[in-house]
């Protein structure tokens, strides 16, 4: 597989707070373009900061980023041009209206009026009537849509979201989603934060794992998966038993359903997962087996292995 | 040159304005007209006149100086102070727009709007008193200074203050006062010895100075020294906000 020139590449990037809090501890990352990056970590991981720091908010203690081949502090023209941010906070001016403000980003942007694009960009995100309310009528929800607004008016190449999903309805998710899904297919580079495990693994195509201010892990979601999932074995039984019987005690059963369920968890990373050896031993014990079946952990749990790991 | 931003930041600091017209137009015009009629008539009326000229007349350079000071220091500040307060500014934080034209946006917005203050001023003043203007191009050119300076120090302000007290600390704990004791209501001349040296060390003195001395050529310091004065503190407003900028003061952890 040969790789493209990443879109954005960060380079030993530290930050150390005025107050001495060290937020990144030299975090390098390539980040593709088109691709859907879903950064996942606990509060305080570091992620706002990263994010800040790519889109000018934060100045870096040392390292390097650079947009599109061009340096984030030297070159800051270009490379923000190219980027909108989709603030966690709901940070909107309480007195304007909500096309003012969408057609001031666009402005700010450097990017010449365009009502019709704007326009078109507010009905999909079902504000079109809402154009002319004022910012602090409205609902949180529709707020977060405006700030979606904002960062789109400019028509940038890459689209931060930072906690995109934090006390967002069911309905603006699903919204949320079907715009990420348009923009990636017009080739917009989409970086997300999230502790909703289940956003990432629904719609990134990799996964950044971040704690305390370090990149931990960096796959393909798939991949992720694969490796550091764990995988459980249940084996229904024909007959109940009362007890593991003594000769299975290596494996580190779990019995259940009224002893007509064993469940097997192993680790999908080790070469041997022991699952032939527990099938012959299972057998030789003199139980008999009804059906199998296996089930692969969710990036949640992964997520929780690998920060439980690292602290 | 990001001229499209700076075009975004001034339209939406102007429409903040026009959303605000009573508080940011009306008041001040309102309380300008009152001071000509405590001063001006009920006052000026047993004063005769102040280096030959009618008290009335007189203070109108004053006034709109104490206008234009204050109106210029409170919409700068607030200009940048509420963003800042609301959080808003991550945008023009994030954008791809330099210190210099968030600077011309918001500075440029306030200026044009002290400016505006200051010709209703003097338009109500035309109601009151008969007004001439000797030196109209010098007059301007103090007029426009004083706009575009003094919201560059309302900038200033705006951006130090991180709470509602100190934004109005300076305006009201210092300016205020240097410009009542800076001769806006009365020649230096009319102070006894010791009081007239004190208020050389005003420098809004020398501002209503060479202010006044465009409209009636009377002055309590040369107009020279009165264009340096205020070139002076230009300049000084500009180096603080560079130096601010540069550092990322209290904007850019």
């Amino acid at each position: 597989m040969t790789e493209s020139t990443p879109i954005i590449s960060i380079k030993g990037l530290t930050k150390t707070y005025d107050n001495g809090h060290q937020a990144l501890k030299g975090v390098d990352l390539d980040i593709r373009e088109g691709e859907i990056l879903a950064l996942l970590g606990p509060n305080g991981a570091g992620k706002t900061t990263l994010i800040s720091t790519i889109c000018g908010l934060v100045s870096p203690s040392s390292g390097s980023v650079t947009v599109a081949g061009y340096d984030i502090i030297k070159d800051f023209r270009k490379t923000r041009e190219l980027i909108g941010l989709v603030p966690q906070e709901l940070t909107l001016g309480a007195f304007e209206k909500v096309g003012n403000t969408v057609a001031f980003s666009r402005g700010l942007f450097g990017k010449s009026p365009n009502n019709k694009f704007l326009e078109e960009l507010l009905n999909e995100l079902t504000l079109g009537d809402k154009k002319d309310s004022m910012v602090q009528q409205l609902s949180g929800g529709m707020k977060r849509r405006v700030l979606i607004a904002k960062a789109l008016s400019h028509e940038p190449r890459i689209l931060f979201l930072d906690e995109p999903t934090a006390g967002v309805d069911v309905e603006l998710r699903k919204d949320m989603w079907n715009i990420v899904e348009r923009l990636r297919q017009s080739g917009v580079t989409i970086i997300l934060t999230t502790h909703y495990i289940e956003e990432a693994e629904e719609i990134a195509d990799r996964v950044g794992v971040i704690s305390g201010g370090e990149l931990l892990e960096l796959e393909e979601k798939t991949a992720l998966m694969e490796k550091l999932g764990k995988k459980q074995l249940v084996v229904e039984l024909k007959n109940s038993i009362d007890a593991i019987p003594a000769q299975l005690s290596d494996y580190g059963l779990e019995l259940s359903a009224n002893g007509t369920k064993v469940t097997y968890t192993f680790d999908a990373r080790k070469e041997r997962t022991g699952m032939t050896a527990l099938l012959s031993d299972l057998s030789q014990a003199g139980l008999s087996i009804k059906d199998l079946n296996t089930a692969q952990s969710s990036l949640e749990d992964i997520f929780v292995d690998i920060v439980k790991a690292d602290a | 040159m990001n001229i499209e931003a700076v075009k975004a930041i001034y339209r939406a600091e102007m429409r903040r304005t026009r959303n605000t017209l009573l508080q940011s137009v009306a008041a001040p015009v309102i309380s300008t007209a009152l001071y000509f009629v405590v001063f001006g008539s009920a006052i000026g009326s047993r004063i005769e006149s102040v280096d030959n000229v009618a008290y009335g007349a007189f203070i109108v350079p004053g006034l709109m100086m104490l206008s234009l000071l204050t109106q210029s220091i409170s919409n700068a500040s607030f200009g940048i102070f509420f963003p800042k307060f609301t959080g808003t500014i991550y945008e023009v934080m994030s954008a791809p727009i330099s210190f210099f034209e968030i600077l011309i946006g918001y500075v440029g917005a306030a200026a044009t709007k002290s400016f505006i203050l200051g010709v209703l001023i003097l338009i109500t003043a035309t109601f009151f008193v008969d007004l001439r203007i000797a030196h109209p191009f010098w007059m301007i050119g103090f007029f426009l200074l004083t706009c575009v300076s003094f919201s560059l120090f309302g900038f200033i302000i705006g951006l130090w203050a991180d709470n509602f007290e100190k934004l109005q600390l300076i305006p009201s704990l210092i300016i205020t006062p240097l410009v009542f004791l800076g001769g806006s209501f009365y020649s230096v001349d009319m102070l006894p010895e010791f009081w007239q040296k004190i208020s050389l060390l005003n420098p809004v003195l020398y501002l209503i100075s060479g202010f006044r001395w465009s409209f009636f050529e009377v002055s309590d310091v040369s107009v020279g020294v009165s264009l340096s004065m205020i070139l002076l503190f230009l300049f000084a407003c500009m180096v603080i906000v560079w130096a601010m900028f540069k550092t990322g003061y209290k904007l850019k952890p």
